[in-house]
């Protein structure tokens, strides 16, 4: 796993000292990949990559984005570090205008860079193009998940992340969703994403965890995994999971 | 009635106007009403006298600039009291605001500013004595406008100096990378940090912008009428009013709604008496919050 872009190794983290929501978890995340993270309601997913991100204190284990140790760095040197968070709600300012929710992103780019790299944000999402003007609190929901995508991007991150981008969403809006990652994942930026809709994220991923309680407890290939009896039972929660970590030991 | 109310009131407003930009950006940035912002006004205003005093004490006596009643020593006096009330905001907030804002409770914070308060203003009283004081005796002829209203040349050009500080303030918030960055923070401080925004430069730029110009009115008070310890404490009531009036979080908001209050009151001295003043703004505001509980130019929190 040398050439892993995001490489998490055994992290415990959790907002209360001495309550770790997440584990001992470990993931690797190759350049140029769609890595999924699924699991059971409250296995800890969000927390994970909260983070990740900086926003959850890690008591343990260590994040390694290129080789650089960014364990615990602050929340906003995240995006100068080469890692871009996509929150799960809230992730735009809704007062402020689609424009201006790119340009206050564009803080850590060149002076001379941010009109150009806005501009080809417009041409990657013509829906925000059309709307620049209009507070991004009017947006859909799926054009909030665009803009809050384009926000991300504009800062050329090594990774993406993202927590659960398809929620709250309608169904053509998660189709939209995901046809976009896929088209970003095409252009060169690895993606990590934390996903309830486990079928439609497997479905563009190329690997996937299945959390369990905090761990990493399944690894796999995303076409196959869908099909894997563990997975079903992980997922379902139908078998003990004492029973299961006997059964591997 | 005499129209003298409108410059009047336009006066007040303007001195409750700038105080209240202060006010309102500290409530919406850092999230709570910071009952000390009365007393940067007085420390400000001090020192700012300090300044002239000093700057007098090295040059010897300047002659005013005519027409006005004081001349460059006191714009260049006024420019370190603003540095010097900056700086102040500042070391409050690194020894006490910053401390108690961990506790994530507002009103551990807004209960510390009222101590702050109290101790600013019995610390100014202890250095200058609570005598009222002056930056100049001279006395201004008010020259006839018009419709039977007159106006000073220092109160032409303090009226000059508010309209610039707010369209500048008004510019800086709304055109630059720092003013998007803290109407990011008022929005969403969680979001805010994730697109990398550093929190503790904004809220540097918060106490600056409130304090500076909470010094600035205080020595437009200062010129106007007199210097006291309590200058500031008794424009407080007014100055929340306005920014509540304006909306919170709105720069013009703030001037518009300290303009509305100068003016009811200068406008309530003259029709039923000078007892009334400090009820009319009260009033205003309640009427305006049972319409539009937001105010005049306030968004509805999402």
């Amino acid at each position: 796993m040398s050439e892993a872009v995001l490489d998490v190794r055994d992290l415990e983290a959790g907002y209360e000292p001495g309550v770790p929501i997440v584990r001992g978890a470990s993931i690797a995340v190759n350049k140029g990949e769609i890595v999924v993270v699924l699991g059971p309601n409250g296995a800890g997913k969000s927390s994970l990559i909260k983070a990740i991100a900086g926003l959850v204190p890690i008591s343990r284990g260590s994040v390694l984005l290129d080789g650089n140790d960014i364990t615990a760095a602050p929340a906003h040197t995240m995006v100068r570090l080469g890692l871009a968070f996509v929150p799960q709600t809230e992730n735009v300012f809704p007062l402020m205008s689609v424009e201006d929710n790119l340009k206050v992103a564009c803080g850590i780019l060149e002076r001379r860079e941010a009109p150009t790299r806005i501009e080809e944000m417009y041409a990657m999402f013509p829906d925000l193009a059309r709307q620049k003007r209009s507070a991004a609190g009017n947006l859909s929901g799926g054009q909030r998940q665009m803009l809050a995508v384009a926000r991300a991007l504009i800062v050329h991150p090594k990774v993406l992340v993202l927590d659960e981008p398809s929620a709250g969403l309608s169904p053509k809006f998660v189709s939209m969703v995901f046809e976009m990652l896929s088209a970003i994942r095409k252009s060169g930026v690895t993606i990590l994403l934390v996903e309830q809709n486990a079928k439609a994220a497997l479905a563009i991923g190329d690997r996937a965890y299945v959390l369990v309680e905090g761990k990493e407890r399944h690894e796999g290939v995303a076409s196959t995994l869908w099909d894997d009896p563990i997975v079903a039972e992980l997922y379902l929660g139908q078998r003990p999971l004492k029973r299961e970590a006997g059964g591997a030991a | 009635m005499s129209l003298q109310f409108i410059v009047d009131g336009m006066l007040t407003g303007s001195m409750i106007g700038l105080g209240a930009i202060g006010v309102t950006l500290t409530y919406s940035i850092l999230r709570f009403s910071n009952f000390a912002h009365g007393d940067f006004m007085a420390w400000g205003t001090y020192a700012t006298l300090a300044a002239v005093g000093a700057i007098t004490a090295m040059f010897g006596k300047v002659a005013p600039i005519a027409p006005l009643s004081f001349g460059w020593p006191l714009i260049v006096a006024l420019a370190a009291g603003m540095a010097f009330t900056a700086l102040l905001a500042l070391l409050l907030d690194k020894v006490l605001f910053s401390r108690l804002r961990r506790q994530e409770q507002a009103i551990i914070v807004v209960m510390g500013s009222f101590g702050a308060s109290m101790s600013l203003r019995s610390l100014l009283e202890f250095i200058f004595t609570s005598r009222p004081t002056y930056f100049s005796r001279a006395i201004q002829i008010a020259m006839p406008v018009g419709f039977g209203i007159r106006i000073t040349p220092d109160q032409i050009a303090l009226l000059l100096l508010t309209a610039v500080l707010v369209l500048g303030v008004h510019l800086l918030t709304t055109r630059t990378q720092t003013g998007r960055a803290m109407q990011a923070m008022s929005q969403n401080p969680a979001l805010a940090r994730v697109v990398g925004i550093d929190v503790a430069g904004v809220v540097r730029v918060t106490w600056i912008i409130g304090a500076a110009l909470a010094c600035v009115a205080g020595v437009m008070i200062g010129i106007l009428v007199q210097i006291r310890p309590f200058m500031g404490f008794d424009m407080l009531l007014p100055m929340f009013a306005a920014a509540i009036l304006g909306g919170i979080g709105s720069i013009p908001g703030a001037v518009l709604g300290g303009l509305i209050i100068g003016l009811a009151e200068a406008g309530a001295v003259q029709l039923i008496g000078a007892e009334w003043r400090a009820a009319v703004s009260f009033i205003i505001l309640m009427a305006v919050l049972f319409v539009r509980p937001i105010g005049l130019f306030g968004v509805r929190e999402r």
